[in-house]
């Protein structure tokens, strides 16, 4: 017996439906595996990850504020992944959008006024967006694998945020604890509803996704985006230059994941500290996949990865196991996402070895 | 099993292949006898590769039976055929440039035998078989005919009985050809069996001693190539009377549009060719066609034209009378040029997208006005979609659906497809890299027409193309390309398949003929 894949004429239309479905249900029954494993009821223990979450008001509230930054992030990936740019630093991105969209409200804060949140919004996109340079420059230049350096910086960035929060910017009146001042109320980013947190970041991340969709879908500019990452001779052939398009591609995620920085910090957090995202921007990487690289996708893709933020919370306080169950849980998702989607090119068979051969090979 | 006097040495019975529901290879039945020369005929997408790929290990037949010297047998990889007894060439060479001709031989046998031993077989083999060839030598610096020599060498150290070649010919000059055709005689007069796929009629006649030809996967025809004529044959492979191209004869030839002036490119890769002080003009109504045996500049010369890969000197390329060596390609569209690369999938063509998509891949920046509206530069589909329409109606585009992906389009389809997409906006200069490559003798002779009627209209077409048949049928003008070099244009009417061959083995006008002749 063996298993062959079987390539498919075209892209199987179910399958890049149902893939996503299909690796949602086998994290579902491998993380029930494995709370069996560690001796909790696998039917209880799911419940609390992924439907207690989903019951309360407040909670959802929080589930719009972790998606937020994820939807952002991940719908901005989803474009540079479509054109065969490989940005996994968008965790730094995100963490530089943060510290250059803070400059005003901790080095300005006299200056209150409506133009203040703006203006950071503005800054922390454009500081995500310089920080992507640095790749896109040693990529377009220097021809070096973006995928390694992007992910390095992301160590200076959080290293930078560490050293800033420290140092030169501790608040003095923070009884040495290492945090910047807090912001003051035109530095913050308002809440959308009266009934909890959920800021207007989400608001934002439903818009760039949404908008980034229609770029994708009826735009040239989209169009260049597929053709180059698909092949970059037919990019090459239809005028197109791959060049420009790893500095646009590069720089539109740096931003996205530089605005959701600051809006993370203004809108949830306050303030700056050491550690400011609970890894967004690595998550976000499974959301731009597990959304099919469809920025449409990453809006449900996120709200699902936020979910398992929440679930790992909830699994820690209802039935006492580690935290790090979220990891494991997304760790699970992307590992059968990415296997599901071979479902969409091939079909898998198994063929057995049938008697009449058997004996034709003896013979 | 009846024990025979004359058992063949390779019976294949009802062999099918499905993939999916489509049949490559539909209950073929086909005998070859021991030290027979056994041509397999067909067009592109007729199984030809299919059921050798079967016979040769490398895919499992759905159902069928192979039957080797009387008895039945299950090939299920490349050793198992090797150690039954067939051995085979491919087309696309499976050789690795920066090895040596001994070591990639090495790479195919046994572990475990000495280097020295592998390149003294190699070199004895190759002399008593007339195929020259030095065992230390890199197989970059090597001629695609030499490396045709390496994969057969390393079929025949494996001492087949069975030697399957898979268009052998189609990379090689005429010269080349007619060696490879003597040690095809040798292996014969050894009692070995060849089966010899080719869609060249004339050599098969010429070598065949019987020929079994498929048609969308079926057995259409068994005979003795000898016994027909080309246009028999032809009628076998393509199932209707192939259309002659009719010439032009007598258009008065307008202006120069095209003009390469001293053009040199240094190679952009260790294993490319740089081209050397090439000089063109192809005038409106005209048809240049450049000869030339694969890998002697010609995508080179392609890119440098078409300003993929624009060269340093402004001058050095001129279309429509205006310099544009350093402008890009979609400056050149502007300019009324067009272009047809050789590669279809990934190049001419994204593979996934649908047709429409791959029109407005070459067409986006030309025809911006009717395919591209407003500031944001949205996509007019409906227009877009209108004109994919017209083209494959105009073209004959064969293709299930309205607007399928590229990639499921046969070869021939999707040729005329690319061809069609640039006769569509009427182009004053067309410049096109094999247009008929690998496509069925239906298609290429519906491409071959197309750009015959172009010239008639007014039009300067530059043809790079490896097939002479193709270069005859067109051309107006010939030139050949060897090794980044590009001979002088002679007007087709006056140059010989032999001086061709010269000129293609890298034989310049500076070398008389006949010493040249001797030299081979």
């Amino acid at each position: 017996m063996r298993i062959e894949l079987e390539k498919r004429a075209g892209q199987s239309a179910f399958f890049s439906f149902a893939s996503p479905l299909l690796a949602l249900v086998l994290t579902g029954i491998a993380g029930a595996i494995l709370f069996a494993l560690l001796g909790k009821s696998p039917l209880d223990a799911l419940y609390s990850f992924f439907i207690e979450p989903l019951l309360e008001v407040w909670s959802l509230h929080e589930l719009a504020i972790k998606a937020a930054p994820l939807i952002l992030i991940g719908a901005g990936l989803c474009i540079c992944y479509r054109s065969n740019n490989w940005n996994i630093g968008a965790e730094g991105q995100f963490t530089i959008g943060a510290i250059t969209g803070s400059i005003l409200p901790i080095m300005f804060p006299d200056f209150q006024n409506g133009a203040v949140l703006p203006l950071m919004l503005i800054m922390g996109a454009i500081g995500g967006a310089a920080f992507a340079a640095i790749p896109a420059f040693l990529k377009s230049r220097m021809n070096t694998n973006e995928i390694l350096t992007s992910l390095m910086l992301v160590y200076i960035a959080q290293l930078f945020l560490d050293w800033l929060v420290r140092g030169v910017w501790r608040n003095p009146g923070g009884m040495n604890f290492p945090e910047s001042v807090t912001f003051s109320e035109s530095a913050t980013l308002p809440a959308m509803l009266e009934s909890g947190r959920a800021h207007w970041a989400f608001a934002f991340a439903i818009v760039a996704a949404v908008l980034l969709w229609f770029m994708m879908r009826f735009t040239l500019k989209g169009f260049e985006v597929s053709v180059l990452g698909e092949s970059e001779r037919a990019g090459r052939f239809a005028g197109f230059s791959s060049r420009r398009m790893i500095w646009f591609s590069m720089l539109l995620s740096g931003a996205l994941a530089g605005l959701a920085g600051i809006a993370e910090v203004s809108g949830s957090i306050g303030h700056l500290q050491p550690v400011i995202s609970p890894g967004y921007g690595f998550t976000a990487i499974i959301v731009a996949f597990l959304g099919r690289l469809n920025p449409l996708g990453a809006i449900a893709s996120g709200l699902v990865l936020a979910l398992t933020y929440l679930g790992g919370e909830a699994a820690q306080l209802s039935i006492g196991v580690s935290d790090k169950v979220t990891r494991v849980f997304q760790g699970l998702l992307l590992f059968f996402v990415l296997s599901c989607d071979t479902l969409i090119r091939y079909k898998v068979r198994i063929v057995w070895d049938s008697l009449g051969n058997k004996t034709q090979g003896g013979a | 099993m009846e024990a025979s006097q004359n058992v063949a040495l390779l019976t294949v019975n009802k062999l099918t292949k499905l993939f999916g529901q489509f049949a490559a290879c539909n209950g073929i039945d086909l005998e070859i006898q021991p030290g027979e020369i056994h041509a397999l005929l067909g067009e592109n997408g007729a199984g030809k590769s299919t059921l050798v790929k079967m016979l040769f290990g490398v895919l499992a037949p759905t159902s069928g039976q192979i039957v080797w010297k009387g008895q039945p047998v299950r090939i299920s990889s490349p050793g198992e055929a090797r150690k039954t007894g067939i051995g085979m060439v491919f087309q696309h060479f499976s050789l690795f440039e920066a090895l040596t001709v001994a070591e990639n031989i090495a790479l195919s046998l046994d572990p475990g035998i000495s280097l020295a031993r592998i390149a003294e077989e190699a070199a004895t083999l190759s002399r008593n078989y007339g195929l020259p060839l030095d065992p230390h030598a890199h197989v970059a610096d090597l001629s695609v005919g030499e490396r045709q020599r390496i994969e057969i060498v390393r079929a025949l150290l494996q001492n087949p009985s069975l030697i399957i070649l898979d268009e052998p010919t189609s990379v090689l000059t005429p010269q080349e050809a007619d060696r490879l055709f003597e040690t095809l005689a040798k292996l014969k007069a050894e009692g070995r069996s060849v089966l010899y796929i080719s869609h060249r009629l004339e050599e098969v006649q010429r070598i065949c001693d019987r020929a079994t030809v498929l048609r969308h996967g079926k057995v259409t025809g068994a005979c003795d190539p000898r016994q027909e004529t080309p246009a028999s044959l032809a009628r076998m492979m393509v199932g209707a009377e192939v259309e002659s191209v009719k010439r032009i004869s007598d258009i008065p030839s307008g202006g120069v549009q095209l003009e390469a002036v001293n053009l040199s490119v240094p190679a952009r890769t260790p294993f490319a060719v740089s081209l050397k002080d090439v000089n063109l003009r192809v005038k409106a109504g005209e048809i240049l066609a450049i000869a030339g045996v694969a890998g002697n500049g010609q995508g080179e010369l392609f890119d440098a034209l078409s300003g993929e890969y624009p060269v340093g000197d402004n001058n050095a390329v001129r279309i429509r009378e205006k310099p544009v060596g350093r402008l890009g390609i979609s400056g050149r569209r502007l300019l009324g040029a067009g272009f047809v690369p050789e590669e279809r999938h990934g190049h001419a063509a994204v593979t996934s997208m649908p047709l429409s998509d791959n029109l407005v891949l070459a067409r986006h920046k030309s025809d911006r006005k009717a395919f591209i509206s407003g500031p944001l530069r949205l996509i007019r589909h409906a227009a877009v979609k209108a004109a994919t329409k017209r083209i494959c109606e105009a073209m004959d585009v064969r293709k299930s659906g309205e607007d399928p992906a590229a990639g499921s389009l046969s070869g021939g389809n999707l040729q005329k497809f690319i061809v069609g997409r640039e006769l569509d906006r009427q182009p004053a200069v067309l410049i096109v890299n094999q247009p008929t490559w690998g496509v069925d003798a239906g298609a290429a002779s519906r491409i071959r027409q197309a750009l015959v009627d172009l010239a008639r209209s007014g039009s300067a077409v530059l043809v790079i193309s490896q097939d002479l048949d193709e270069i005859f049928e067109v051309a107006t003008e010939i030139a050949v390309i060897s090794e980044g070099r590009l001979s002088k244009p002679y007007p087709a009417g006056e140059l010989s398949m032999e001086k061709i061959g010269l000129l293609m083995g890298g034989m310049h006008e500076t070398k008389s003929a006949p010493e040249a002749a001797h030299a081979h």
